[in-house]
């Protein structure tokens, strides 16, 4: 179940859109999840589309990659649908019975909606497919940067979020570790109603939670013996900075929701399905 | 010169009862002097709850002590002032090669310690190659930790305390979680750092086998030091160190049950080529 | 009680691109009362071993019988097995989690369903067992030093009865003394109670001096299945696998190389002292 889940990975290969500034691509799904509310016409929807196959193809991330990482949110989008579907009044009635109403609406708004989150899934997990863990957090560390003004912690938090990213997988198979050993203790982690199992947690939450916190005093001591005092007077190994392709990047960006947004409002290109 | 010198260090920490508050005070250390010299190979032995895994974190001021001093490369580590040319000077190696690694790339790891020196980034990169290529760790920069061996691991610890350009490396039981196999490379490593850098070394461990080529060994018991000299000199004194609740080398041990049977052999047999070239000599 | 393995294979992440071939043919057969030491370096394929034993891991081709039943046969009993097979993991303290000691003893007991009266009476008897001093009963298991916490864990699998005990290095970290202390302790158990004791170590010295039998695991096979002193016979081979034989074994090869007439399959220091002073006595 776990391993299911490839959203937040890094996969590794040679691409242009790999090589980008953390910040560009950053950014750029900034602007690309926000363009996909700013239109309601299926032309804008074909643009959206070819944008977002044409940076799948240029990232070189198997197209079924992408795919298996929207399995773990599928309950989620077929309860977006659903909703949207049978909640939304308006247009002719396509289907009747009992309580259940479908309208040309609704299902025109659950088919759009649909699209929307999926290439919202699609578009946010590329971008964590081609930044590794740290230049994430270097980009998100950079472009938060002005908030140090109003004293919130930037760097601070970047550091506790590539800690994080760090010991989540120790963390994960320690976990693994202490159920198998539970279980030879004779536990049953997986009969009895939801009490019993929430009570049937703790011989795995208890030891975890000491073992976390024991691992947190550890590196803390082994970071203050490698002198480390917070944000100030630290250099950085791999400081960010912007290259031609990520103005390019931006050019492109910029053109992008340009067009989508004259093209995808003001051609009134409907088109229904059927 | 001296590389690190203790004066009387002692060191309290409070019990609390269950409500927390305190009902006295308990001595992890208790009036310790030691003397390293520089360019030394040091080892601090002792049985776990012996006191000398914290007497290794004064030396990084990590603790400080709670009368007494230590001096290190001629600094007073109770001066904040210190606190972060100490640590600079003094780089410290864990137990726990999990617990100590905090970049999720090998080269990043090991540039941390300079980042946080202020060194500027040209710089960072000529260190971590450096350092990388004396643990001999080079081709792993790119790879995750987490799927390294235990040894590699501490490897890529000593590195990130390499990077920063310490005097004197301080060794906090660094093999006493790894197999056979990564206890040989770690120990290889610092034997060739010392080599390679004339680095101070000071290593605490409760594996007596690892200490035969030390100048000097330090054993505690209760916050003591109880022994203190040469291995040859420590080595022969076999009961005294099983009283300590530590072990010694077999070839010593095998070496003092041959004397206890009544054979004529010398004191302060360490390794097994020594006993066997002094049973043919006797044969 | 016996455990039989026949052509057991193990494939993590079959399928995947990270498959890997853990266990491979392993065939063996453990008999009632033995004390069986398993070595092999990081990665050999040990711990994916013992895990099978009481079926935390199901091979994924072979068979494994439990007194001569097959474990994998529809309907098998994994709870019951796994009450007779008692595994002992590495680091165990780190599966602490009661208020205090006894209770957290209880913990395997009361998962076998048995009333609190008879739970109790049996982590008196494991605690016991492993020697902890009756005053730490009561005391939280976190307040424990290394050692103690070993031993409430150890007792907390033996508070089950099993008749097979599995120990994956069940001396990682200690310092000497903590380290002779629980392998003697093991040893005792064995002797008194009519365990099967298996026993996972990097310590050649250790395996050495209490084994009847030793298993060699090298790139997830059977290397060498024999009694220690007939597979340190084999030093220079077990060197090539990253392993080696104790100490005082290379001494006597050195010796018998340099004239004195000394048995060389000897593996404890006290043998080793024994058989020098023979070959001594005798020359002069």
């Amino acid at each position: 179940m776990i391993r299911d889940i490839t959203i937040g990975q890094y996969y590794p290969a040679k691409s242009v859109i790999h090589r980008l500034d953390p910040r560009v691509k950053l950014m750029s799904t900034f602007l690309y999840l926000i363009s996909l509310f700013l239109f309601k016409s299926i032309s804008g929807y074909l643009i959206a589309t070819v944008f977002l196959a044409v940076v799948i193809k240029v990232s070189r991330v198997p197209f079924s990659f992408i795919v298996r990482g929207l399995k773990p949110v599928i309950m989620l989008l077929l309860i977006t649908v659903l909703f949207n579907l049978f909640l939304t009044r308006s247009g002719e009635v396509l289907f009747h019975a009992w309580i259940f109403t479908i309208t040309e609406g609704g299902l025109v708004t659950a088919v759009y909606m649909a699209v929307r989150l999926i290439y919202l899934i699609i578009g946010s997990s590329l971008m964590t497919f081609t930044t590794t863990p740290n230049e994430l957090t270097d980009g998100i560390e950079a472009l938060l940067y002005p908030l140090n003004k109003v004293r919130v912690p930037v760097h601070e938090v970047a550091m506790m979020m590539s800690i994080a990213l760090r010991f989540i997988p120790i963390l994960l198979e320690e976990t693994d570790k202490i159920m198998k050993a539970q279980i030879a203790r004779g536990a049953d982690l997986e009969s009895g109603n939801m009490i019993q199992r929430a009570k049937s947690m703790i011989p795995i939450l208890v030891p975890l939670f000491v073992s976390a916190f024991r691992r947190a005093n550890d590196l803390a001591m082994a970071m203050e013996a490698r002198c480390y005092r917070g944000g100030e007077g630290r250099t950085k190994m791999k400081p960010l900075c912007y290259r031609s392709r990520d103005y390019m990047a931006y050019l492109v960006m910029i053109v992008y929701v340009v067009t989508v947004v004259v093209i995808g409002r003001f051609v009134p290109l409907h088109v229904w399905i059927f | 010169m001296d590389m690190v010198q203790t004066e009387n260090l002692v060191f309290e920490y409070e019990k609390r009862d269950e409500e927390g508050n305190v009902i006295g005070a308990s001595r992890a250390i208790d009036r310790v002097d030691i003397d390293v010299k520089e360019g030394q190979f040091i080892a601090i032995l002792g049985h776990n709850g012996s006191g000398k895994s914290t007497l290794a974190k004064h030396i990084n001021a990590i603790l400080l002590p709670s009368e007494g001093a230590m001096w290190v490369n001629g600094r007073n580590t109770s001066d904040p002032g210190e606190l972060w040319n100490v640590r600079q000077s003094a780089g410290m190696v864990f137990q726990n090669p999990d617990n100590q690694i905090i970049g999720t790339v090998v080269e990043e790891d090991v540039g941390f310690g300079p980042e946080n020196l202020g060194v500027p980034t040209d710089e960072i990169w000529q260190r971590v190659e450096e350092s990388l290529k004396a643990v001999g760790m080079i081709e792993y920069r790119h790879h995750s930790p987490n799927k390294l061996s235990g040894g590699q691991k501490q490897r890529v610890a000593i590195a990130g305390v390499v990077a920063m350009e310490p005097k004197c490396i301080v060794l906090d039981e660094p093999t006493a979680m790894l197999d056979p196999v990564g206890r040989k490379e770690v120990l290889k490593t610092v034997q060739k750092l010392r080599q390679q850098k004339q680095v101070t070394v000071i290593l605490i461990t409760h594996y007596m086998e690892e200490v035969v080529d030390a100048d000097k060994i330090y054993v505690m018991d209760h916050g003591h030091v109880v022994m203190e000299g040469t291995p040859r000199e420590i080595f022969s004194r076999v009961d005294e160190l099983k009283s300590y609740r530590l072990d010694v080398p077999q070839a010593t041990l095998l070496a003092d049950e041959l004397k206890k049977r009544g054979l004529k052999i010398r004191d302060g047999i360490l390794r097994k080529e020594e006993l066997v070239e002094a049973l043919c000599q006797s044969n | 009680m016996s455990i039989k393995l026949e052509h057991l294979n193990y494939v993590y992440s079959q399928g995947t691109a990270y498959e890997k071939k853990a266990l491979n043919d392993i065939c063996l057969e453990i008999l009632h009362g033995e004390f069986i030491g398993i070595i092999g370096h990081t990665g050999s394929g040990k711990s994916t071993l013992i895990q099978h034993l009481n079926g935390l891991i199901r091979a994924t081709d072979g068979k494994l019988y439990y007194n001569g039943e097959n474990i994998y046969q529809e309907g098998y009993d994994m709870r019951k097995l796994r009450s007779e097979v008692g595994l002992v993991f590495q680091y165990p303290e780190h599966q602490l989690f009661e208020i205090d000691v006894l209770t957290d003893v209880c913990f395997g007991p009361r998962n076998q369903g048995l009333p609190p009266e008879a739970c109790k009476e049996r982590a008196l008897e494991a605690l016991r067992l492993v020697g902890l001093k009756e005053k730490y009963y009561q005391s939280s298991p976190f307040e424990l030093s290394g050692g103690q916490k070993r031993r409430v864990a150890i007792a907390g699998v033996l508070a089950m009865r099993p008749k097979v005990l599995v120990l994956d290095e069940p001396t990682a970290g200690l310092d000497p003394r903590g380290r002779d202390d629980i392998l003697d302790q093991i040893a005792f158990l064995h002797k008194e109670s009519d365990m099967t004791v298996i026993l996972v170590s990097h310590s050649m010295e250790d395996i050495a001096r209490y084994a009847d039998r030793l298993i060699v695991m090298n790139r997830g096979t059977v290397m060498y299945h024999d009694e220690p002193k007939k597979v340190f016979e084999h030093y220079q081979e077990l060197e090539k696998v990253g392993l080696a034989a104790p100490q005082v074994t290379y001494i006597m090869h050195d010796l018998a190389r340099r004239g004195i007439s000394v048995r060389t399959d000897v593996t404890t220091v006290v043998e080793a002292a024994d058989e020098i002073m023979r070959a001594l006595e005798k020359a002069e």
